[in-house]
């Protein structure tokens, strides 16, 4: 073909945010935090509370940096609970998804019961498993419970909104249907996959706190849930909010995590992860 | 029958396709064709036209094997030496339809990669199909990087990639401007008198249909039959000169009164 007059590839044509509300908008969030903790600090001054009640966001603070060993121990265990947990999710998710989408049969005897396990409190669940499962396995499940759903659901989503022409495409081509998975439909449901992924990472940190609380009583576990409902009983409060902080920090670090990995798979092709311009 | 099968020998005198009322009713229920008969030869040009609806993408994706005829035979030639692909057909849809995930290099390379063609051959007939259609610069760009007319060149190209003797076009330029369009046009006609392939157009419009075709085809409105068949007999190679002829005027009038009434049963389209 002869010439190719079409004008370049513009280069992307951001239209910036005003500076003033980027500004106010990374700003106004930590100034309603710290008027929040000084707010805090100076009823628990000015009211003498005695920490037993509410202690002050120092004492908190001051807690956390002594306790750190302990603390640290019990976050790490948590993390690992949480990352297995996580792990189990994901692959148990997509595989269920593959199965579901290669076989009808399969998907209409066994998805009513992915929605049940979903459906169903972990909180109530959590106790049954302690009785039958090895502490330790009970608490994976636990997190794997409540965090395969988004994962399954969103993977079959992904993996039936695959266009139709493309498909008529690897049909009139002759694709294997191992080609099909791997060219087209695993790369079409990718931002679902992802997108599934992201809601189980904070779900399944959930998993696991709710399933250390669970065990709390029986005194075997460390993570940081364990330490929450220890204190508890020795009204420990600073070292409760301390912890509660962590958890916290924890299912933040998870999210950003997982939204960047998201964010990098997919910023050179997909809607979501392109700029508001062009 | 899933796949078209293949023309007996007496058939392959020249025909490349061959339908042989042909119908099409989809399990709503609606009858989309036929029964159709159609004969093109090889290295043909022949463009279907006819009002939307009117089954001619259906006609397009029965030659292509993507699903069976109700009834009826469809006939398409195997082509010679090699037998790769199903029967040399390359099909260009109405959209893109690129791989949006990966590059325009990535995207041509799609059908030699899923007939395992070997890696060092399959870059040399990429870079033969990305520079046949103008596109040799923006391998590496991703789809959603590239305008409108340079996507259908990149969807064209995949489709030139296997070498096929048939080109099966689903009005691939309808969404495009009309400079674009016309550009698209000429290369469109100047790769046809290169390449010497059977190219089936479907389009609705007439002026498009004239400019391109050897033969125009006009199908009534559901369920699509033969109306008419106008054959065109302009001077080669056509440019933009003929786009402004007499006789480029001429055919367009004959090609609209053979459309009319096909439009006649349906209102307000």
């Amino acid at each position: 073909m002869s010439s190719l007059q079409t004008p370049p590839l513009s280069p992307r044509q951001a239209t910036p945010e005003p500076a003033g509300l980027r500004l106010a908008r990374i700003l106004l969030p930590i100034v309603v935090l710290a008027a929040g903790v000084a707010a805090w600090e100076l009823v628990v001054r000015l009211k003498h509370l005695p920490p037993y009640l509410l202690p002050g966001p120092v004492a908190v603070l001051r807690t956390l940096i002594v306790d750190w060993q302990v603390l640290f121990q019990s976050l790490l265990t948590t993390l690992q609970t949480t990352l297995e947990g996580f792990v189990a999710a994901g692959i148990g998710g997509i595989a269920l998804a593959l199965l579901f989408n290669r076989s009808k049969w399969l998907e209409y005897s066994l998805f009513p019961y992915a929605v049940i396990l979903q459906v169903t409190p972990v909180i109530a669940i959590a106790p049954l498993l302690l009785i039958y499962l090895p502490q330790q396995t009970a608490v994976i499940v636990c997190a794997w419970i409540v965090a395969f759903f988004p994962v399954l659901s969103n993977t079959t989503l992904g993996l039936n909104s695959v266009d139709r022409n493309l498909a008529g495409l690897f049909q009139l081509y002759g694709a294997s249907r191992t080609q099909t998975l791997l060219y087209l439909k695993l790369p079409s449901a990718l931002p679902f996959i992802l997108g599934g992924l992201r809601i189980a990472g904070g779900l399944s940190l959930i998993g696991a706190v709710v399933a250390e609380i669970a065990a709390g009583s029986a005194g075997a576990g460390s993570g940081l849930a364990y330490r929450i409902a220890e204190s508890g009983y020795r009204l420990d409060i600073p070292r409760m909010f301390a912890a509660l902080l962590l958890l916290s920090a924890a299912g933040i670090v998870i999210y950003g995590l997982l939204a960047l990995v998201s964010h990098l798979v997919l910023r050179r092709w997909h809607e979501s992860a392109l700029g508001k311009e062009n | 029958m899933t796949q078209p099968s293949a023309l007996t020998e007496a058939d392959t005198a020249g025909l490349a396709v061959s339908l042989r009322a042909v119908t099409k009713v989809y399990e709503s229920g609606v009858a989309a064709l036929g029964p159709f008969d159609l004969d093109v030869r090889k290295g043909e040009f022949v463009s279907l036209l006819g009002p939307s609806g009117c089954g001619k993408s259906t006609a397009l994706r029965l030659i292509a094997g993507l699903g069976a005829p109700t009834s009826g035979s469809v006939g398409v030639a195997h082509r010679s030496g090699e037998a790769r692909g199903a029967a040399g057909i390359g099909f260009v849809f109405q959209e893109p339809t690129l791989m949006p995930w990966t590059s325009v290099r990535e995207n041509v390379r799609l059908p030699l990669k899923l007939a395992h063609a070997p890696a060092a051959e399959a870059n040399g007939r990429v870079d033969a199909a990305l520079k046949q259609v103008g596109l040799a610069e923006f391998a590496d760009a991703y789809p959603r990087e590239l305008s409108g007319g340079m996507k259908m060149r990149a969807s064209l190209a995949r489709a030139l990639v296997t070498d096929p003797d048939i080109l099966l076009m689903d009005e691939p330029f309808a969404a495009l401007d009309e400079i674009t369009r016309f550009r698209l046009n000429n290369d469109l006609i100047a790769l046809w008198r290169n390449l010497r392939k059977t190219v089936i157009f479907v389009t609705h419009s007439v002026f498009e249909s004239v400019y391109l075709s050897q033969r125009v085809v006009v199908m009534t409105s559901r369920p699509g039959r033969l109306s008419a068949e106008i054959r065109i007999d302009a001077a080669e190679p056509r440019t933009e000169e003929f786009r402004t002829s007499a006789d480029y005027a001429g055919y367009c009038r004959e090609v609209s009164n053979a459309l009319a009434p096909s439009y006649s049963g349906l209102s307000g389209s």
